[in-house]
């Protein structure tokens, strides 16, 4: 690099820790990873339930998100089944999210007058969880490192205020820092006196060779069958039970094993349509139970709001 | 006369919107000046990803005072005729005036100042201002008013003159204020007018105009691709988009690893176009080359190194997805990929992509297998009816021999059966728009014959203007029978398109139907095929489509109050097959004969519109059309052109005149005022001057006027019907042009209305014959003129 040949590129670990010392100085809570199998950050119930209702709400956690159907046995240099998202949300969305979001990218070692930014159109849906927003998905160098976006609805719901969601791909923007072109050749950690670093590869290649292996090979497709009927019950209770918060995970749930049932390839194109819309329903359920849950608390703090 | 400046400054604005906001943003504008009494004049409008900028030249200082005069209601009138007057002026009486018994009210209305108009404008604009897509943002959108635009509007600058326009939408209020590039001049810059705006501007690294910017990436484009001895292989479409990404344009040119040039060069440029944007390059042989040239938004501080070795990268990640697919898709024959098929909808309501490609495979057959499409030159030789007479005149073309037409057929057969086999591969799954094209690169991997693999590549052309239309004879059976299937499809379940709706993009299969007819000179009958197409569709035996033909066949007879009832399912599905194509069975009548008049309308419609073009008059179309009957369109076209030639003449248009004026004779008469009815009696009205009915006028009253256009019509009349039959158009006008004379002397030499009651019948007849006459021609009441 032109700017910083003496400069060594921050280790997986450090962009991580500078992405969150980086929303801590701007008031971001510093979550936790979800204890859940989720297929992107969006799903975390402080994305999902929280960018309802008119509460702020600023936080920033990473996400191990998994897809299985991007699986690739480990052979592929840029696909895997099992990644990490940085999320970011910012309710309502600041007037300088953009420059806040840029801000975030030099603190990682991206020199923007040496790097070609851009923001792309790239307008967000999630039919599985009735949400969209428009955004932009973020370019450097014609890579696409982040989705940003201004959440519009969720779970059918209007977003009142907007929340501005910012989803980092963590990998993509390591490999383009460190300058790999092999994301298991990823520097995760660095040495430290006689403790040697560990690679990407040291820590995940084994894990994607047999969660690919079970994804698409292994996993017994009558039990994904039967727990996503379990879940979407479960759901269905907790709503009728009126506990949001449990009934969203059984929803985040049944939308993983629909994900492996994918990977087996036992659901038909028209079957697709159909399991897409069970998990849409429950999703959507549990954010209107949530609202009902919260909706009293909301408008005694919030004279004047409405759903 | 001052000048003022807008700036409408946003976060970035989709590439995609760009031309839709500066056109919305001048509409605009003009309506709110043009409401308040300003007439602006020449607009100059720019726009980037992050500003919409608007400069009117020579506004007035102030609006011109207008007086405004309204008539009211006379002072006799009741008084609640003055009460409403007053409400709606807003005026007392005394207010008014009273001229010679009628009150008036005057109502003056001073001018404004131009400034002050401006400040309410430009909130107005604002929030009216349309987008494809918008959206709320930030504390305000807590309330559902909020305001909504593209994406977050982050200033505004208002200057008329060098004075601040005040006004303030959704909490941003109007300065000096902007901002330069993004990178290289991020802070504020104050603009003193409109003079200076473009020039501060450019200062920090923003090109506002978006011309200019198209032009820096055409010509940078062309010149780093020239540099390198390779040339840019043109795209306006992405010249535009690049524009509309950046404020400070400088393409850049990169190399590629040259192995991935083995995966097809289509599916190279698509991917660098649409996933990265980046035009491609041609060598010095006019073959892809391992180039591409992307478009930064900054003048790096390295020259620009960095970013191409990164775009680079990306393009390699990208193109190896592609040769990963282009490898995987060929371990497997498009027959295999081709039974995957029955998992795709087509529609609800037509079945699977595997149903219709049973259906298409049946009736590219049927088209080869009927003579309508030959392996010889353009189809001449097609023996459909009303092409034997042609025959006669034309010399016969060689007729395909059986084994000829039974390979043809065969061909047509398999390439159907395959053409939408690439729909489930992975490299169409990945890029749709590569259907057809993948399949055949495909079928000529595995070894299928050309015709065969051309006719997978093109089945689906023509796909736009200016396309190249099919003429292998494969192709066309293929193409052709593709098109009128999903044709008689949807207008079977009545899925027609509406408006500007179109979703199943029929439109542009009527004209494929039209281009392909008319380039290879098909000679058919168009109902026929899709008689068969509709039949296929109603007798189809899978289960999806008995669904459909339950729905369309079985359905709706019974609604119709035809028994089925006691029939097993099967027999059920036999007797809708054969009675398909039976004309004299129920099915026949009321579902394939209706939706059939239906296309064919459509198709005349398309038509009208695809020769307009070619300087075609639609009213002459029409004019042949409503003759009726007519499904040729080879033919319809041909008589046409020769009608329209005849319309350029000065007989042809004398013609015309001496039409209307009989037509309109006839009509006062209460005669024929029905063209198409005058036409079609045309042989009563012979009888009734030759005198076997009704009362002979006596010879004494009958004029040399009379009788020269009854001569005239003797000859005219079976000449130009035999000249019609025989297809020789020319021949026809010719003939109706022999008619010329005879009746402009009859209407300059005799009264029609004559006194004698006898004598007036007896002309209203010629009149009649006439105008029939003119109509086995063509119905001369829809043209215009």
């Amino acid at each position: 690099m032109a700017d910083g040949a003496d400069k060594t590129p921050l280790s997986f670990q450090d962009m991580i820790l500078t992405l969150h010392n980086y929303w801590s100085a701007r008031g971001c809570a510093i979550l936790q990873p979800y204890d859940m199998r989720v297929g992107a950050g969006t799903f975390h119930p402080a994305t999902t339930l929280r960018s309802l209702g008119p509460e702020p709400w600023n936080v920033a956690y990473v996400q191990p998100s998994r897809r299985p159907t991007d699986g690739r046995y480990g052979e592929n240099p840029n696909r895997l089944q099992h990644y990490y998202q940085y999320q970011v949300i910012l309710k309502p969305s600041p007037a300088d999210l953009q420059e806040q979001y840029l801000g975030s990218l030099a603190a990682i070692g991206i020199d923007p007058l040496l790097h070609d930014i851009r923001f792309v159109e790239d307008d967000w849906e999630s039919p599985t969880l009735g949400a969209w927003g428009l955004g932009w998905e973020v370019w450097c160098d014609g890579m696409e490192v982040t989705q940003f976006t201004y959440f519009q609805q969720m779970g059918g719901f209007d977003c009142k205020p907007v929340a501005g969601e910012l989803t980092y791909g963590l990998e993509r923007l390591a490999m383009y820092i460190q300058n790999v072109d092999n994301v298991y050749d990823l520097r995760f950690s660095d040495p430290v006196g006689d403790v040697p670093g560990v690679s990407y590869g040291d820590v995940f290649l084994e894990n994607e060779k047999q969660f690919s292996k079970w994804n698409f090979e292994v996993a017994d497709t009558d039990t994904l069958f039967a727990g996503f009927k379990a879940a979407e019950e479960e759901c269905k209770r907790a709503i009728e039970a009126n506990v949001p918060l449990a009934a969203y995970d059984q929803a985040i749930e049944a939308s993983h094993l629909f994900n492996l049932l994918q990977a087996r390839g036992v659901i038909s194109v028209q079957e697709r349509a159909n399991y897409m819309a069970r998990v849409r329903d429950l999703a959507k359920g549990s954010c209107k139970a949530w609202i009902d849950s919260q909706s009293a608390a909301w408008t005694a703090k919030y004279p004047g709001w409405t759903l | 006369m001052t000048d003022f400046l807008l700036e409408l400054r946003s976060e970035e604005i989709p590439a995609r919107m760009q031309a839709g906001a500066r056109a919305e943003l001048e509409k605009l504008f003009r309506a709110q000046m043009s409401s308040a009494g300003i007439e602006a004049g020449d607009l100059t409008i720019w726009s980037t990803p992050r500003r919409l900028a608007l400069i009117a030249k020579g506004l007035p200082q102030a609006t011109a005072a207008v007086s405004e005069e309204l008539k009211g209601p006379r002072s006799s009138a009741p008084p609640q005729a003055l009460e409403g007057f007053l409400r709606k002026t807003g005026l007392t009486q005394d207010q008014l005036e009273d001229r010679d018994g009628v009150y008036f009210a005057v109502i003056d209305k001073p001018g404004r100042a131009t400034a002050e108009v401006l400040a309410e404008a430009i909130p107005a604009i604002i929030r009216a201002f349309a987008w494809p897509k918008s959206m709320r943002w930030g504390k305000a959108s807590a309330s559902s008013e909020s305001l909504r635009w593209v994406r977050p509007l982050s200033g505004i600058v208002a200057i008329f003159g060098e004075e601040l326009i005040p006004c303030e939408v959704n909490g941003i209020s109007a300065g000096f204020a902007t901002r330069g590039h993004r990178f290289h001049c991020p802070g504020e810059i104050t603009i003193g007018s409109a003079s200076d705006y473009a020039e501060k501007l450019r200062a920090c690294h923003v090109i506002v105009d978006h011309e200019e910017r198209q032009n820096i990436v055409r010509d940078g484009a062309a010149k780093a691709a020239a540099d390198a001895g390779l040339s840019l292989v043109a795209d306006e479409g992405l010249v535009i988009e690049n524009a509309g990404l950046t404020e400070w344009p400088v393409p850049l040119l990169g190399r590629f690893d040259e192995a991935f040039l083995e995966v097809p060069p289509e599916v190279i440029q698509l991917t660098a176009r649409v996933n990265q944007k980046y035009f491609v390059v041609n060598d010095a042989g006019g073959k892809l080359a391992n180039g591409f040239v992307c478009t930064a938004n900054i003048d790096a501080v390295d020259g620009g190194a960095e970013i191409v070795a990164g775009n680079r990268k990306v393009l390699a990640a990208r193109l190896s997805d592609a040769r990963f697919f282009w490898e995987q898709d060929r371990k497997t024959k498009l027959e295999d990929h081709a039974k995957k098929l029955d998992r795709i909808t087509f529609h609800e309501k037509l079945g699977t992509v595997a149903d219709k490609v049973e259906r298409v495979a049946k009736l590219a057959r049927w088209l080869v297998e009927e003579g309508i499409v030959t392996s010889g030159s353009p189809a001449k030789a097609g023996a459909q009816s009303g092409t034997e007479q042609m025959a006669a005149s034309a010399s016969p073309g060689p007729r395909p021999s059986p084994g000829n037409t039974k390979e043809l057929a065969d061909q047509a057969e398999l390439a159907a059966r395959l053409a939408k086999a690439d729909l489930v591969t992975e490299m169409v799954g990945e890029f749709p728009e590569l259907q057809g094209l993948m399949g055949g690169y495909y079928a000529r991997a595995e070894g299928l014959p050309d015709a065969v693999a051309d006719a997978i590549r093109d089945h689906y052309k023509p796909v736009g203007q200016g396309d190249d239309v099919p003429t292998a004879p494969v192709t066309v059976a293929v193409g052709l029978a593709d098109k009128l299937d999903t044709l008689a499809g949807f207008f079977a379940i009545n899925e027609k398109p509406t408006g500007s709706r179109d979703p199943f993009a029929l439109r542009r299969a009527a004209l494929g139907v039209i281009s392909i007819i008319q380039a290879n000179e098909l000679r058919l009958s168009v109902s026929m095929p899709l008689a068969a197409a509709l039949a296929t569709l109603v007798g189809k035996s899978t289960a999806s489509a008995d669904r459909f033909s339950l729905e369309i066949g079985v359905q709706q007879l019974e609604a119709a109050g035809v028994q089925f009832s006691d029939e097993s399912r099967e027999n059920l599905r036999q007797v809708v097959m054969k009675n398909a194509l039976d004309r004299a069975s129920p099915i026949y009548d009321q579902i394939i004969q209706p939706t059939i008049v239906g296309i064919i309308v459509f198709l005349a419609d398309r038509l009208k519109v695809q020769q307009r073009e070619a300087g075609v008059r639609h009213d002459l179309i029409d004019a042949v059309f409503a003759l009726g009957g007519e499904d040729d369109l080879v033919r319809l076209l041909a008589r046409v052109k020769a009608l329209q030639a005849f319309m350029a003449s000065d007989d042809g248009a004398n013609l015309l005149a001496g039409y209307k004026r009989a037509a309109n004779i006839l009509k006062q008469a209460g005669q024929g005022n029905s063209p198409a009815k005058a036409g079609a009696q045309s042989g009563e009205a012979l009888t009734s001057v030759d005198g076997s009915t009704g009362p002979r006028p006596s010879p004494g009253n009958m004029t040399g006027h009379d009788a020269a256009l009854l001569a005239a019509l003797d000859t005219a009349e079976p000449a130009a019907s035999a000249a019609v039959t025989e297809e020789r158009f020319t021949d026809a006008m010719a003939a109706l042009a022999s008619l010329r004379a005879p009746i402009d002397a009859f209407f300059d030499g005799v009264m029609v209305n004559d006194p004698d009651e006898d004598v007036r019948a007896y002309r209203l007849n010629l009149l009649s014959r006439f105008t029939g006459a003119v109509h086995g021609v063509a119905d001369f009441s829809k043209i215009e003129g």
